[in-house]
């Protein structure tokens, strides 16, 4: 894998009392976040918690209060936060006349992909592509995909124009166990490589203890935040994962909220 | 022998040609976003609600029912992309409270008096009446279109793809969508007195369809479907004038059988 910049980590950004309502519903409340540049950042939390609906606020994807600002604090001085997403799985159907190429161009090129594969953009992509070890996919159809080479398309658009935060959920289909394990490799080495700082939605607690910085326990609002030891030492969160054990295994646990 | 060109030498064949030859690529190339969004159901409803834009003109009192059926199709599709971004139930079973209640307002003022067989022609259409100020009018919505398309395509490709990640990628999704569908709105209602409101769906759809069965990327993909679209439509012309039937639905049976046919051959070829 390439490497572009190292951190510094003199950036931080925080998230500052945000919260969301859907109608009379109180999702999320008063979130407060504070996240330095070069760490990997897990979020956990039972089904319903509110974890994705944190990261498409934090999109401004939907309506919310409270804010985030992004800083460097040698000096102080304010920036604009470039996010990177990386959606848990896209809208393509088997059949689908989308190639690799065709999906990085639409988002981050102008010149319409239906009409020719220009040069420029080709190459543009190709070596994105590269990053992760990619670019031979690039004009596969991508409803041929398996679940990791989407993966690692859906990370190399990611970090195209070099975000300072990466949002991402965590695959939970078409991932085996050494896929997972791969993922979180890269993960360690996006954030050590990198100049940004990672924010995740995790289902496995066993792999956020292995590489998470720091941990973040969500519950419509932070009910605990610190590192693996502190947050897994918790109370709280004895107290949710207790509830979920027993949820799943009634088999009404959802993977996803 | 039949002579193969006599059909041209009517006015009206030429005049249907030349309809033809604009309105297929277009609906080939629009064909392809409305299927890879799913929306056959949105483009349907807007179909149906031509028979309320007419219904709308006759009481007003408006010569020209066109321009009510267009205004009243931007405000049907702007209101059913609104609704059903909202999330309440299932967008297939508002699109079709919709458009049921457009339709039954449409056919129970158009019926009154027992006068709806003067609109029934709408049903079926008939490119052979279009006349050479109409085709003009069908001239600049292609262009419109295509302009459009090469602006906007990328962007319709990434909302379509994902929403949430087109948006984190600064494109204006809310825009471009309501954009979409007023442009599929315009072009619904200038084409559907030579079309007709019982397969203008058909047309836009089955292009498009026939072509995912074997295009691998977005060039083929609309190479394809301007193909099948321009080849029915020509083809069907031509056959509907020698066997004495009506053109849309000659088109039509055309367009399924390239689908069958596109159909079996990416299941033998175990895309």
């Amino acid at each position: 894998m390439r490497k572009i910049i190292e951190p510094c980590g003199f950036h931080c950004i925080k998230v500052n009392h945000l919260g969301v309502r859907f109608g009379e519903q109180v999702v999320l409340e008063d979130v407060n976040l504070h996240i330095h540049c070069g760490t990997l950042n897990a979020i956990i939390g039972k089904n319903g918690a509110g974890k994705s609906t944190l990261i498409r606020a934090m999109l401004d994807d939907i309506a919310h209060t409270g804010e985030i600002e992004f800083k460097d604090t040698k000096d102080g001085r304010m920036a604009k936060l470039k996010i990177g997403y990386v959606p848990q799985s896209i809208n393509i159907e088997k059949n689908t006349p989308v190639s690799v190429f065709d999906l990085i161009a639409s988002y981050e090129s102008k010149f319409p992909v239906f009409l020719a594969k220009r040069k420029k953009t080709y190459e543009k992509v190709k070596k994105a592509l590269s990053v992760f070890d990619a670019e031979e996919l690039i004009d596969k159809q991508v409803c041929n995909l398996s679940g990791g080479e989407l993966q690692r398309v859906l990370l190399s658009m990611a970090i195209m124009d070099e975000p300072n935060l990466l949002l991402l959920d965590e695959p939970v289909s078409g991932i085996d166990q050494n896929g997972m394990e791969l993922f979180f490799k890269t993960m360690d080495y996006l954030k050590r490589h990198y100049d940004l700082a990672i924010i995740l939605i995790s289902h496995d607690l066993d792999y956020v203890a292995k590489y998470a910085d720091k941990v973040i326990l969500l519950d419509s609002t932070v009910i605990r935040q610190g590192t693996v030891r502190e947050v897994y030492d918790s109370p709280e969160f004895a107290k949710t994962f207790a509830a979920q054990n027993l949820e799943n295994w009634m088999g009404e646990g959802k993977e996803n909220d | 022998m039949i002579n193969l060109t006599s059909w041209l030498d009517y006015g009206f064949m030429r005049n249907a040609l030349i309809a033809i030859l604009i309105i297929t690529p277009l609906f080939g190339v629009l064909g392809t976003m409305i299927v890879n969004k799913k929306m056959a159901y949105f483009s349907d409803a807007l179909g149906h609600s031509a028979l309320t834009g007419i219904a709308v003109g006759v009481i007003l009192g408006v010569t020209d029912t066109t321009l009510s059926m267009v205004i009243f199709a931007i405000v049907f599709a702007l209101l059913l992309n609104k609704i059903s971004s909202m999330n309440t139930a299932s967008t297939d079973t508002i699109i079709s409270v919709f458009s049921s209640c457009a339709v039954a307002i449409g056919l129970a003022i158009l019926s009154r008096g027992g006068n709806f067989s003067k609109y029934s022609g709408i049903l079926v259409g008939d490119v052979l009446s279009i006349t050479p100020g109409e085709i003009w009018l069908l001239v600049v919505i292609f262009a419109v279109t295509f302009l459009f398309w090469g602006v906007a395509f990328n962007m319709l490709n990434a909302i379509s793809i994902h929403k949430t990640l087109a948006k984190s990628k600064g494109i204006p999704v809310k825009l471009i969508e309501n954009l979409f569908a007023v442009l599929i709105a315009l072009i619904v209602m200038l084409s559907i007195k030579w079309v007709g409101i019982l397969i203008i769906n058909a047309l836009l759809i089955l292009p498009a369809a026939s072509s995912r069965n074997i295009a691998s990327n977005m060039r083929e993909y609309h190479l394809f479907a301007v193909i099948f679209s321009m080849f029915s439509g020509i083809v069907g012309l031509i056959v509907s004038f020698y066997a004495n039937v009506a053109t849309g639905p000659m088109i039509v049976i055309l367009a399924s059988i390239i689908y069958f046919l596109t159909f079996l051959y990416n299941r033998k070829a175990g895309k």
